[in-house]
């Protein structure tokens, strides 16, 4: 079998399904996964490297390939911001810009062979390195939290305390003191189910694409002779289409984390 | 984790990944780029082109300014040439007619005088006879003094 001889399938998986975490804090609230804070740091800064060059060397002349293909991606985001949002876009721009690129290029993760940089790093004996960050429930939240600070500072910018307050009371069933209780509740389920739903999206993408690349991966090792040869070609040919179709789904989710957090932090400008 | 067939596998069909990648997505993206750059650049080159035929349409504007400009002094000229002229043709019809009426008119006067000089010497004539008859208490024969008082008449 893959990685412990003497597991199988499923112990395979659920190596697999392991982050890195520092030994002493294994299991408790401290446990960081070093290996998805690590990648997601690094594409980070990769990405932030990479747009900021671009924008250093842009000339108002024909842009060379590298500027149009970031001109490309900017505009595409712009224009989903201006679709949905008519306001001051300066903020929110950048915010969707970089929610966009940043979870395309984690998820893109998903792509790199499943256990390419677990063997990697095993060979500088560390191991369970899960290489995508959007499969990691934590990362995840981070990131649709953040959303919902921003929708929450927003609703307070755009209303004022009062005005917020008044509307988490008053809207949508009305102004009479016996709404009060209900409209609050129903207030809350909304807001509470916006960063929740952001969150458990694209982690149920990313964690389920990964454990069906996991799946598929399984049979390069399920059978013996001849039988274990076409089994070794089936995976071959399931893991790319897969794949190939893998990168439609990371793109879709990139897209669609995006424009919720567009939609979201717009929501929170409007007046009920 | 060792190094095993599971990655091979998982190898090659990255590398076919790669490979698809690279014969069925790059190609949209690149055109895309493409079709962007050559979009840049023609609207680049449209400005520059419309920038050009603004001055040179700027430099013709001028050039016909001028033109006209001339033209319209020349124009000026000329009408200020004939209006000279028919001046001095009116002056001189008007100093000919001038002369005309004058002559006529001192032809005019000097009949007229012509006229009562021989009218006054008829009645100086016809006077001098009736006051030598007076004179000479008789009949003076007009007839034979007719001579005499014609020569009379033509002294007065």
């Amino acid at each position: 079998m893959a990685s412990e001889p003497t597991g199988g399938l499923t112990e395979y998986i659920q190596h697999h399904l392991k982050h890195l975490t520092p030994h002493a804090s294994e299991g408790g609230f401290w446990a960081v996964h070093v290996d998805s804070v690590t990648v997601s740091l690094v594409l980070g800064v990769l990405f932030c490297l990479w747009f900021w060059l671009k924008a250093r060397k842009a000339t108002a002349g024909v842009p060379g390939k590298g500027q149009a293909f970031v001109e490309i991606i900017l505009e595409f985001v712009d224009g989903q911001v201006k679709d949905v949002f008519h306001g001051d876009r300066r903020v929110l721009g950048p915010l969707a810009l970089t929610v966009f690129v940043w979870v395309f290029l984690m998820n893109a993760m998903d792509l790199l062979p499943v256990d390419l940089l677990p063997w990697i790093t095993e060979k500088f004996g560390v191991g369970h390195f899960r290489a995508v960050p959007t499969a990691d429930i934590n990362m995840t939240f981070a990131m649709s939290l953040t959303v919902f600070v921003l929708i929450i500072f927003y609703s307070f910018k755009a209303k004022g305390a009062g005005g917020y307050m008044s509307e988490l009371f008053t809207a949508p069933f009305g102004k009479h003191p016996l709404l009060w209780i209900p409209n609050f509740a129903l207030n809350l389920v909304e807001l509470a189910s916006k960063p929740v739903s952001l969150a458990m999206r694209l982690f149920g993408n990313m964690y389920a694409g990964e454990l069906v690349f996991m799946l598929i991966a399984g049979l390069f090792s399920a059978g013996a002779g001849l039988a274990g040869w076409a089994l070794y070609g089936a995976g071959i040919i399931g893991y790319t289409v897969w794949g190939i179709f893998h990168i439609l789904i990371i793109s879709i989710q990139a897209f669609i984390f995006m424009v919720l957090t567009i939609v979201y932090i717009s929501m929170a400008h409007d007046h009920h | 984790m060792d190094f095993n067939a599971t990655l091979i596998g998982e190898m090659i069909s990255f590398a076919i990944l790669i490979w698809f990648s690279v014969h069925f997505i790059w190609p949209h993206i690149n055109k895309a780029i493409e079709d962007r750059q050559v979009k840049i650049a023609e609207g680049l080159n449209a400005a520059e082109r419309a920038h050009a035929e603004l001055k040179s349409a700027d430099v013709k504007v001028a050039g016909e300014i001028k033109q006209a400009r001339l033209q319209a002094s020349e124009i000026i000229d000329k009408a200020q040439q004939q209006a000279n002229q028919i001046i001095e043709k009116a002056r001189g019809e008007a100093i000919s007619e001038i002369n005309r009426l004058k002559a006529a008119a001192q032809d005019d006067i000097a009949s007229m005088a012509q006229r009562a000089r021989d009218q006054l010497r008829e009645q100086v004539g016809a006077l001098a006879v009736q006051g030598a008859s007076k004179i000479v208490q008789r009949e003076v024969d007009a007839s034979t003094h007719k001579a005499l008082l014609d020569q009379l008449a033509a002294e007065i």
